[in-house]
């Protein structure tokens, strides 16, 4: 065992670990952060879109240094018909000063964000597996790695291991997951000549775009995305484990049917494929928040669970719950208590910030979507939407208000009348609005 | 105790190499920069030396700031003290102009910290290729040089002895020779060890020695740097990829692939030569 002991032990070196570990170590407590890959974002996978707000709140002006892709100036929704869609957005220009967010590729920016906790003197620990919490007295005392005298000692061991959280599994805060708890999502690089991608998405150079994509996912619940990086393309898929099973069909490809979409296709024509990945996305939601804090430990990010599917954003909940776990951590050694009452403090910051308020606007979400309506929400209806806006858009001598009629009529008949489709907006609409 | 001397060089990860094709020279920027791999063998020789026997394990690197992060990794690994020799003044430096002030630190390692017993290198690096540093550091100390080391049999530390198979074209070779010696290590020679946690944690805040042009009061300095190499690099190119004949095998699903190539790998004689029944 190494003789060393440690204010705290961070357990996984993503957003969530690494902004607790920052915290932690500006705050001046002693602080181990360890993380199995390589390095930080070795392996780590996500859309994606990273945002200003809660990591200013940590670094300021960070992204003057951050390795960013392009900053979003616009976002896209298409609800895909077959061979069409209909299509939603937003530009602004105002989204550049300063930027809401931007998309980013985590080998670059994990790796960066953990030499800041660096800087602030959390000590890495890398390419090491923490395999179990080391526990006397029902408290959490520290973590055994897979290392030769691999034991660690801390007086607070801060969880942040991810989406498939281990450790929080063996401290029993967690049952195994359930497939309609989780999506599986994967994604590709694709590159492209930087100037392909500015013209083909209307940009300048280091302005992005985003674009989420609803439907074809083979009638299973799903959301695909396109975004743009400075010479790459990110596009991917993720959809409910559940759904996948059920249908017996592989991720792969649902995304390969979604980049045989004509629109996608001329997007992405003639661009190179860099990389494939693959992993999980917490989908439970609110009902699904474990315990977050017990005698020397808390849990933060992906490990409690911590995304918001239906806005993508998982980065930023991550960053803000390391953060307010750090801080506890602060508090909790001025005090010298690092038991369940003292941490505590904990969750009740998570439970006064933006993180518990939006998952519990989006509490019925996950029951929505396992409810078994995934033909229904992510097939029939984006077809008929497509459907009705062609009818409506089609000059052909019909009458408007008939044309009104026949257009209503195919998004009503996919959900199987009037009452029915009465029933699914409502379900929506509280499942939105929890 | 035993004074060993591990010399270690950062190169680019050769895994990740690219060549501009444009000035048919290696593209540096962005690939991470590991240890160059036959050093690292080199580094676990000294260490089971230094369980073995007892030794103090010395490492040094000629190199940018950057390879601050290479000496950690060793540190890691059990070293007791790292040494980076980085100046301006050595930048540019061949073959010739490495070895010369790699032989210059090895000799102020001597003053600090005792007489050096063995000094060990790779066989070769990574990005230079050459494996002319080793034996030109040997010379220059005017030690015994044993390259291409595969297995060390023995150290008698009582004689100061030691036997070692060196693996060369034609054969392997058992020598035997007095400390002080060089040896430059084959990745046959062992398998480096994963660091403790101890280890790591010794080498997260360790800062190596640096030491600069300044450190060594006697250097000629028209034997440093670009000055003092006279190797010229007049022409780099991508050779050709070489023309074979490819023949690819097609079916419908893997195993009727796999049925196509077991027929034609028996339609040849290659079964019979390797003595398949
Ligand atoms: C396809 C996809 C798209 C997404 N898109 C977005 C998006 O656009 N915007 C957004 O904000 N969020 C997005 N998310 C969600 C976001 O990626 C996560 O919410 C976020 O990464 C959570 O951070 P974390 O630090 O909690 O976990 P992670 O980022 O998963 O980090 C956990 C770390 O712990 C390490 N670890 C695990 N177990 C151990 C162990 N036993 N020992 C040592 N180390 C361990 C892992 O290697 C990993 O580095 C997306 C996710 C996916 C999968
Ligand atoms: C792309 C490229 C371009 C080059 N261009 C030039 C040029 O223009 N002009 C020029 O004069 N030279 C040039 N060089 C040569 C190069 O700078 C030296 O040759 C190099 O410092 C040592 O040679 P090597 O890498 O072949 O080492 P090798 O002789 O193959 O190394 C054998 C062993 O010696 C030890 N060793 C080697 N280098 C060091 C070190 N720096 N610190 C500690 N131990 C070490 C290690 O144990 C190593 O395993 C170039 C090299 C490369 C790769």
């Amino acid at each position: 065992m190494a003789e060393e002991r440690f204010d705290v032990v961070v357990v996984g070196a993503g957003p969530a670990g690494t902004a607790a570990a920052y915290t932690a170590a500006k705050g001046g407590l002693k602080v181990a952060l360890i993380e199995r890959g390589e390095f930080p974002g070795a392996k780590n996978v996500f859309g994606g879109v990273l945002y200003r707000k809660q990591l200013e709140d940590l670094i300021p002006d960070f992204w003057k240094e951050a390795p960013l892709e392009r900053a979003i100036v616009e976002q896209r929704l298409w609800i895909l018909g077959e061979d069409s869609a209909v299509t939603f957005g937003h530009r602004n220009y105002k989204y550049k000063e300063p930027p809401n967010c931007w998309t980013g590729l985590r080998v670059k920016f994990d790796q960066w964000f953990a030499s800041k906790a660096e800087q602030a003197g959390a000590i890495p620990i890398y390419e090491t597996v923490v395999t179990e919490l080391l526990r006397e007295n029902g408290r959490v005392v520290g973590v055994r790695t897979d290392r030769e005298d691999g034991d660690l000692r801390a007086n607070i061991v801060i969880i942040a291991d991810g989406v498939n959280s281990l450790l929080g599994k063996s401290l029993g805060i967690h049952r195994e997951w359930q497939p309609d708890q989780v999506s599986l999502a994967v994604k590709e690089i694709i590159a492209l000549p930087r100037q392909t991608i500015q013209d083909r998405f209307n940009l300048d150079d280091n302005e992005g775009c985003t674009i989420e994509l609803i439907g074809q996912t083979c009638g299973m619940a799903g959301l695909g995305f396109l975004y743009t990086n400075q010479e790459t393309l990110s596009i991917g898929v993720g959809v409910m484990v559940s759904d996948l099973r059920k249908k017996r069909i592989k991720p792969y490809d649902v995304l390969e049917g979604i980049k045989r979409h004509p629109m996608i296709h001329r997007l992405i024509q003639g661009g190179e494929v860099k990389e494939y990945s693959a992993h999980l996305i917490p989908e439970g939601g609110f009902d699904s928040i474990p315990p977050l804090a017990g005698d020397g430990w808390m849990i933060c990010g992906d490990a409690a669970q911590m995304v918001n599917a239906v806005h993508r954003e998982g980065t930023n909940l991550a960053i803000t719950s390391g953060r307010l776990a750090g801080e506890t951590a602060i508090a909790a050694h001025a005090k010298g208590d690092f038991s369940a009452g003292a941490l505590e403090d904990y969750s009740k910051a998570v439970r006064a910030s933006f993180i518990y308020k939006d998952l519990k606007k989006y509490r019925g979400v996950h029951g929505l979507l396992a409810s078994g309506d995934s033909e229904m929400l992510f097939e029939k209806l984006p077809q008929a939407l497509n459907n009705a806006a062609y009818e409506m858009l089609l000059v052909d001598g019909v009458p408007k208000k008939e044309k009104q009629k026949i257009a209503f009529r195919h998004v009503r008949d996919a959900a199987g009348g009037n009452l029915n489709l009465l029933r699914l907006f409502l379900k929506g609409w509280r499942a939105m609005n929890g | 105790m035993l004074h060993l001397v591990v010399c270690i060089k950062q190169v680019p990860d050769s895994r990740e190499i690219r060549i501009d094709p444009k000035t048919n020279t290696l593209v540096r920027e962005g690939v991470p920069a590991i240890v160059n791999y036959f050093d690292l063998h080199a580094l676990e020789e000294a260490l089971r030396i230094k369980d073995e026997h007892g030794a103090r394990v010395t490492v040094i690197t000629m190199g940018p700031p950057s390879a601050e992060k290479a000496l950690r990794q060793c540190i890691s690994m059990g070293a007791d003290e790292a040494v980076l020799v980085s100046d301006r003044a050595f930048a540019g430096a061949d073959t010739l102009a490495t070895s010369y002030v790699l032989a210059l630190a090895i000799q102020k390692a001597e003053d600090e910290w005792g007489p050096v017993d063995m000094v060990l290198c790779g066989k070769q690096t990574l990005d230079g290729d050459t494996g002319q540093v080793g034996p030109g550091i040997a010379c220059r100390l005017d030690i015994e040089q044993l390259t291409y080391v595969e297995k060390v049999e023995y150290l008698d530390t009582e004689k100061r002895e030691i036997v070692v198979h060196r693996h060369l074209e034609d054969g392997v070779e058992r020598v035997k020779a007095k400390l002080p010696v060089l040896i430059t290590a084959l990745a046959e020679l062992n398998r480096p060890r994963r660091a403790s946690l101890p280890g790591l944690l010794r080498a997260a805040r360790y800062r190596p020695i640096v030491w600069t042009t300044n450190d060594f009061p006697n250097i000629d300095r028209s034997k440093i740097g670009l000055r003092g190499s006279p190797t010229i690099v007049s022409k780099t190119w991508v050779p050709e990829p070489k023309q074979v004949n490819t023949e690819f095998i097609e079916g419908d699903g893997p195993e009727a692939v796999a049925q196509a190539l077991i027929d034609r790998l028996y339609a040849t004689d290659l079964p019979q030569k390797l003595g398949w029944t």
